[in-house]
């Protein structure tokens, strides 16, 4: 049963591959149908191995194309693929057995249009600017009249033709062309290789060296021109040690090395007219200055010729320089004999005049005028006005000593009076004007007895009355009147009180 | 007074010597011995400016490359 139903097996009946097999088989299958195509996309990563090969990446959002480019091809690459740039690659796609891989080989690389041109002319410029490369110190100045002008250009067309044209008209020169290619991808090698060439070239040589460069090229699209904006161009002529003058196509068209050489002309002919100056104005402002030379020259000798005559004019004769001189002379030694009698009799008036004052009776009358000055001085010098001044002061220490003595008597007596009232007062105060009035006291010793129980037992018992002092018995006789003395005592004894102690000392009264 | 021989001179250098001397010798300043001097340097310099103008001698030439981009000589450039 089972062999007569066939089981189709999928695959079962393929035919085996090597590996080799497949991947030969795959390599053909794609290099036949993608023989020759153009991709566009952002190149990745880029890298130059030592061998020179070129190796880059191709992507878009999603997916990414490996492309080779080998050293010989890399060579005519008209643009060198930069990370970032926008790119229309031309070649075909191959397959890498080894590495299970496919990928592109790229004969031919064009930016992919104006804009990422632009763009990418932008990041180089910023780029070498950052570097210094446009620095306005960098440039060197133009020399005024170069001797030996070299051009790099194409050596047919209507630009070489123009420089040659205007050099001609201002000042003809000794030019060296250096034939290049001014568009295509030999452009920027050819230009690099030329400067650098010239700047090789060895001053009064064989081949003589330019003092200066101009590098040309007429008008065209911006891929035309797209070589003068490489980097290498830019980069030989800011290496140029020779003065470089830039003039590539129109006016409006800045390219890189614009930026970077000496000067740059709007245009070929406006190079050639920066290059030289005209020949025939300077040949007039030569024989204008030749003129003026000798023109200046005359003038100055004409001119002290002239105030020579006018100056020996004015020199009067020498025998007149003298005579006034003379005539001085004359006249002061006419005068030098009575000068000198002159001065003698002077002096000699002068002496007498000196010695006639000089007489003793000078001298007596001084010593007479200071005698009677002495003698009014000594008549003012006497006792008098000390002895005036001793009985003045005298008055005065007798008037201060009154008034001493006069307030202490005032003080005396006012000190009595106090002390009279304040005594009257005592009297009238005193207990023993009161014992006058019938009170008496009573005293134990020197005590005062103010209770009947001190009475009773007091060993020394005395009354004082106004008159004196009474000693009462002991005992008995006094007992039995003791409840009436006891009353009159009572009565004198708060009196008595505050009265003893200022009384203490009248107890000598008592003998 | 520069002390640059006159034969020495660029154009430029002998152009802006001249200038200078002339401007000297016409101010009048100059002492009788120096203007004869500055009068000789002035026509040294005039006569060494009139031969570099005549000197405007055209000679174009273009230079051969061989194949490696190295000069090798040049070649009269005509018609132009």
């Amino acid at each position: 049963m089972s062999d007569l139903i066939d089981d189709p097996i999928p695959g079962a009946n393929a035919p085996e591959f090597t590996v080799s097999e497949i991947s030969g088989a795959v390599k053909r299958t794609i290099e036949s149908a993608f023989d020759r195509i153009r991709v566009r996309g952002e190149v990745g990563r880029v890298f130059r191995a030592r061998s020179g090969h070129l190796y880059y990446d191709i992507k878009d959002d999603n997916n990414v194309l490996s492309c080779t480019t080998w050293k010989g091809q890399a060579a005519r690459l008209s643009v060198l693929p930069e990370e970032g740039m926008e790119v229309i690659v031309t070649g075909k796609l191959t397959a890498f057995g080894a590495q299970s891989k496919y990928n592109m080989n790229v004969e031919e690389v064009v930016v992919a249009g104006e804009g990422a041109l632009m763009a990418m002319l932008e990041k180089r410029k910023k780029a070498l600017a950052a570097e210094g490369l446009f620095d306005e110190a960098r440039k060197r100045p133009i020399p005024y009249l170069p001797e030996i002008i070299g051009v790099v250009t194409s050596p047919s067309g209507a630009v070489i033709r123009d420089i040659l044209h205007r050099l001609r008209d201002r000042f003809p020169r000794k030019v060296l062309i250096w034939p290049v290619a001014v568009q295509g991808q030999n452009c920027a090698p050819e230009v690099a290789n030329a400067i650098r060439g010239f700047n090789a070239l060895t001053p009064g040589g064989a081949l003589p060296r330019p003092d200066l460069i101009i590098v040309a090229r007429g008008g065209g699209s911006i891929e035309d021109l797209w070589g003068f904006n490489e980097e290498i161009v830019a980069r030989a002529v800011a290496a140029s040690e020779i003065p470089l003058i830039s003039a590539v196509g129109h006016e409006t068209d800045t390219t890189l090395i614009d930026f970077v050489s000496d000067k740059r002309a709007p245009t070929p002919t406006a190079a050639a007219e920066l290059a030289v100056p005209v020949r025939l104005e300077l040949l007039s402002w030569v024989d204008q200055q030749g003129g003026r030379l000798t023109h200046a020259l005359t003038q100055g000798v004409t001119r002290r010729a002239q105030r020579l005559r006018d100056l020996s004019r004015a020199l009067p004769r020498p025998e007149q320089l003298l005579d006034p001189a003379r005539q001085r002379l004359d006249f002061v030694s006419h005068r030098l004999a009575p000068a000198l009698i002159g001065v003698t009799q002077k002096r000699r008036v002068h002496l007498s005049t000196l010695s006639g004052s000089l007489r003793p009776a000078a001298l007596r009358r001084n010593v007479a005028e200071a005698r009677q000055r002495q003698d009014r001085l000594k008549t003012r010098l006497t006792p008098e006005v000390i002895t005036r001044d001793v009985s003045r002061k005298r008055t005065d220490l007798n008037r201060l000593s009154d008034r001493l003595m006069r307030a202490g008597t005032v003080n005396n007596d006012r000190l009595r009076a106090r002390l009279e009232t304040l005594n009257r007062m005592r009297n009238s105060l005193g207990y023993e004007e009161t014992l006058k009035r019938g009170y008496a006291v009573v005293w134990d010793g020197d005590a005062v007895v103010t209770t009947a129980a001190r009475a009773a037992e007091a060993s020394d018992l005395q009354i004082q009355f106004a008159d004196g002092k009474m000693s009462v018995g002991d005992g008995g006789a006094p007992v039995p009147p003791a409840p009436a003395a006891p009353k009159p005592a009572p009565k004198p004894k708060p009196k008595a009180k505050p009265k003893p102690k200022p009384d203490t000392p009248e107890q000598g009264s008592l003998f | 007074m520069s002390d640059k021989q006159v034969s020495e001179m660029s154009f430029e250098e002998a152009m802006a010597e001249l200038e200078r001397v002339v401007n000297q010798l016409e101010r009048g300043d100059v002492p009788l011995e120096d203007s004869i001097k500055l009068y000789e340097r002035g026509a040294a310099l005039n006569k060494r400016c009139e031969e570099k103008l005549k000197e405007a001698e055209e000679k174009v030439a273009a230079i051969t490359l061989d194949g490696n981009g190295n000069p090798t000589g040049t070649t009269p450039v005509d018609g132009m």
